[in-house]
């Protein structure tokens, strides 16, 4: 399984997403620095989350438009698989890899605490690790993770089934106006998606924050096992 | 020439900078605002000469990098 983690100046937790997919998968990505004019062979590109170009105009908006992202892009187009965490799925929106924006937090602050998501389908690389209806807690940690998009992408949205991950209580219940289940704001509570072709995956949270006993949690495992399953078989 | 974008987040996408703001010119017994809405404001400098061709080409630019049509929209003035 080759996987290859993309680094922008201000990206700052790579070494994080390195680490979790060595605990749990036994396999070392590649660090790929954003002036790469091309991509090595690999089974999936990796966004962490970070800060990158100083969320200068909107937060992803400058890594979008960098050189890499046309080979990223191309993978994409190849059929490769993309993950973006936090920063990343911001730059995945900002890109149109995924639909969507990633506005304020409706409460204008930085978050940084403890959040519980539910498994809305377990079908993808993403998920396959967990059941559906599963409940796992993970962290966030962002200024800009409310999730939105028109009505009539929202509709499209959940009519095909792109909300993989929902913000919820640690119980299951979903309740998008409760900030204490949806700390963000999201639309509908959604805190990750994948594309129509179910291989780019974006969301806010960060479970390679949790996959390890003195991390407070091996809640975040799942991920890293489903993509593993998916990408080795 | 100068050119200027005025980028202002979509009728319906929440604003709460502006809901804030609201709240604190309120505070300061400006009770007659109702609503307050925040955007940015670009200015470019152009080697452009045509008031249209430099309109269409900062148009290009707010499509394709300084305005996310999701959210966004935009108008551009030709300043000078």
């Amino acid at each position: 399984m080759k996987i290859g983690i993309v680094v922008f100046p201000g990206t700052n937790r790579e070494r994080d997403m390195v680490i979790a997919f060595e605990r749990v998968t036994g396999f070392t990505p590649q660090i790929i620095w954003h002036r790469e004019t091309a991509l090595p062979q690999l089974d999936m590109v990796v966004l962490p989350g970070g800060f990158s170009y100083g969320d200068y105009l909107r937060c992803g908006a400058m890594a979008a438009h960098s050189p890499i992202m046309r080979e990223i892009q191309a993978f994409a187009q190849k059929g490769g698989y993309i993950m973006g965490v936090c920063n990343g799925f911001q730059i995945l929106t900002e890109a149109n890899l995924l639909p969507g924006a990633l506005l304020p937090n409706a409460s204008l602050r930085f978050l940084s605490r403890d959040c519980h998501l539910r498994i809305e389908r377990n079908d993808t690389a993403f998920t396959q690790g967990w059941k559906q209806g599963d409940i796992f807690r993970t962290a966030t940690a962002h200024g800009d993770g409310n999730y939105f998009c028109d009505a009539e992408g929202l509709k499209r949205l959940e009519g095909e089934g792109q909300v993989v991950f929902r913000y919820a209580s640690p119980n299951g219940e979903i309740d998008p106006s409760n900030s204490d289940f949806n700390p963000n704001g999201s639309i509908n509570a959604i805190a990750g998606i994948v594309d129509q072709t179910g291989r780019i995956c974006g969301m806010m949270p960060h479970p390679e924050d949790m996959v390890d006993p003195l991390m407070g949690s091996e809640d975040g495992k799942p991920l890293f096992q489903g993509i593993m399953e998916t990408l080795t078989r | 020439m100068k050119v200027r974008l005025i980028i202002m987040l979509k009728q319906g996408v929440l604003d709460p900078q502006g809901k804030a703001i609201n709240h604190a010119l309120h505070n300061l017994s400006f009770q007659e605002v109702q609503d307050v809405r925040v955007g940015r404001v670009i200015d470019l400098e152009v080697t452009e000469t045509s008031p249209e061709k430099a309109k269409a080409r900062a148009t290009e630019m707010a499509q394709q990098l300084l305005a996310n049509g999701v959210i966004e929209d935009f108008q551009v003035e030709v300043l000078a």
